[in-house]
């Protein structure tokens, strides 16, 4: 194990954390903020409460996965990408360092910051409302299941695109819907039986059901089958990544 | 000769379905300086990638140190730093960042005193903090170098390291190999430009079209290769070459003035003292001689031509 590769690259990746500080962390920040003030305050107080938690307190969950997803993808993919675009990347082709410690160097800080982004966002929110976590342990659990998986998913997209539009066309047609019609904002069981049906096949939903549990034990569908839910999708990213790694799909000439 | 690195059968076909490299067989000697000439997309830089582990050979294989450099990649690369042909930098990262990363990269603890030395040695040391996009080609080149010798590689792989190059830059460079050589790292560079591998290198080998045509000492590939002129210049000019030089490889110049004779080196006698004899008996006054010898250039079109 090449453990000083590793660090290196956990290391420059977080160091760019700070040199783009603005960006990554306090625009969330202002972000979620936002949503507090116009659907927690403004028009959560005209909403009823969802399943016995008042509306404000019913998005927190949602709201810190949609930033945790979108941060997650972009960070990854951004990390791999860029050494591409400028060519620096023979660096990391040259050196002693097998692509499993690659992916643990970039994989490991995306997560890690969307992980801190994670932690700000739930802070801000508690100033808005008043967040009692039931079952902290399993929080933590699916906050950390998604930050590994989706940072894995933005390394493959990082790895897949060879533009900046590619780069973008993903985080941007694919998962911004899917994170807004995955239930951030209601609960699925307020939708007509058909979109019910539908929003099953959302992969989403089942994150943002089982981070929602852990909250307030309120649920669309059931913790187990959530948590099957984004090990399954991990499983599906450790395959591609496999599978790029050994064909040297986009990675080797 | 003590092979550090050794190249057997390898070719290259890129996705393309391109050939690249057609069966390469080289060793390169521990401590040498050895110049890859080549024009372009004569292959120069696909073998360098493969060697550093950044392109797939499609046979054939690379040890070095006698390890296989597919296999055993950990231990080759560690040996190898590359000096890539473009400037391939990052752009938000500051000199220091970008030097430890690689250092680091390669598996080596920090080493303060080592890395500013070395910022030192390349001129880069009042540069420690700027963002690599804030400088100019040449800095962005000797950051290149200083990365490559971030991690003490053994080896040292200069990509056409003078293309675009100021003079200064130039001259630094080539002190820096000259250091590296005195203190062991084998040096490979490749280059188009002929004068630098005649400058610099102990052996010259040379590619075209994917194919080594030749590797050779530089001094036995100037012997070998090389003719002389030998231009003698008459007190008067004469309007015909004298029926008594006949015999002789003899060109007479426009104006009558100089007799230019072309030889091979090589041969046991050049048959100078019988033409000069000759000269004399044809009762031409001589003025002044002047030797010239073909450069590496000469020998590397010729080469070159025949290859291609
Ligand atoms: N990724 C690639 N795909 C297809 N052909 C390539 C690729 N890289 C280089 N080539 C071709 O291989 C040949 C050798 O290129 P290169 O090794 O860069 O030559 P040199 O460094 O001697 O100029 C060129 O004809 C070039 O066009
Ligand atoms: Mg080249």
């Amino acid at each position: 194990m090449n453990l000083q590769a590793i660090k290196v690259i956990f290391q420059y990746e977080m160091l760019r954390t700070w040199d783009t500080l603005f960006q990554s962390i306090v625009s969330p920040v202002i972000s979620t903020s936002l949503y507090f003030i116009v659907f927690g305050s403004a028009i959560g107080s005209r909403i009823q409460s969802i399943d016995g938690v008042s509306y404000g307190l019913f998005i927190v969950p949602g709201l810190t996965m949609l930033s945790l997803l979108t941060q997650s993808i972009s960070n990854a993919s951004f990390g791999i990408f860029f050494p591409k675009f400028t060519g620096s990347i023979y660096e990391i082709h040259s050196a002693p360092i097998s692509f499993f410690e690659i992916l643990v160097g970039y994989v490991g800080a995306a997560a890690t910051k969307s992980l801190i982004i994670g932690f700000i966002i739930l802070l801000t929110a508690s100033f808005f409302v008043d967040l009692n976590i039931a079952h902290p342990l399993w929080m933590l659990t699916f906050l950390i299941l998604t930050c590994i998986s989706f940072s894995l998913f933005g390394f493959i997209i990082g790895l897949w695109a060879n533009d900046f539009e590619k780069l973008q066309v993903i985080p941007l047609l694919v998962i911004t819907p899917l994170v807004f019609l995955g239930g951030s904002f209601y609960s699925v069981n307020m939708l007509p039986p058909f979109w019910q049906t539908v929003t099953l096949f959302n992969p989403v939903v089942y994150l943002i059901s089982g981070f929602r549990w852990s909250f307030f034990e309120v649920s669309d569908v059931s913790v187990g089958i959530s948590l099957a839910m984004i090990l399954v999708f991990l499983t599906i990213c450790i395959v591609i990544v496999g599978w790029m790694f050994k064909t040297g799909y986009r990675i080797k000439q | 000769m003590q092979a550090i690195v050794s190249i057997n059968d390898l070719s290259k076909t890129y996705q393309s379905g391109f050939q690249a490299l057609k069966k390469i067989n080289l060793d390169i000697a521990k401590g040498e300086i050895l110049a890859l000439l080549g024009p372009n997309g004569a292959g120069k830089t696909t073998l360098i990638s493969i060697i550093c582990g950044i392109v797939s050979p499609s046979s054939g294989t690379v040890t070095a140190n006698g390890h296989d450099n597919v296999i055993d990649y950990r231990k080759t690369r560690e040996l190898i730093g590359l000096v890539p042909q473009e400037l391939t930098l990052g752009a938000f990262d500051t000199v220091w960042n970008t030097i430890q990363f690689s250092r680091g990269l390669f598996g080596k603890k920090k080493d303060k005193t080592y890395l500013e030395q070395l910022l030192k040695d390349l001129s880069l040391f009042d540069k420690k903090n700027h963002e690599l996009r804030t400088l100019s080609g040449g800095m962005k080149r000797r950051v290149l170098i200083a990365k490559a010798l971030s991690h003490e590689p053994e080896i040292l792989f200069l990509d056409e390291p003078t293309a675009g190059v100021d003079v200064e830059l130039r001259k630094d460079m080539w002190n820096i190999v000259r250091r590296l050589r005195e203190s062991g790292v084998t040096i490979i560079l490749t280059t188009h430009y002929i004068e630098e591998a005649e400058e610099i290198a102990d052996r010259i080998g040379v590619i075209s079209n994917g194919e080594l045509i030749l590797v050779e000492d530089k001094q036995t590939l100037m012997h070998n290769l090389g003719k002389k002129q030998l231009i003698v210049e008459l007190k008067e000019a004469v309007s015909s070459l004298p029926q008594s030089l006949a015999t002789y490889d003899l060109t007479l110049s426009d104006d009558g003035n100089k007799l230019t004779y072309t030889y091979d080196t090589m041969s046991d006698s050049t048959g100078i003292t019988a033409l000069l004899q000759n000269i004399h008996n044809a009762g031409l006054a001589l003025k002044d001689l002047q030797i010239k010898q073909s450069s590496l250039e000469d020998i590397f079109v010729d080469l070159v031509k025949e290859g291609g």
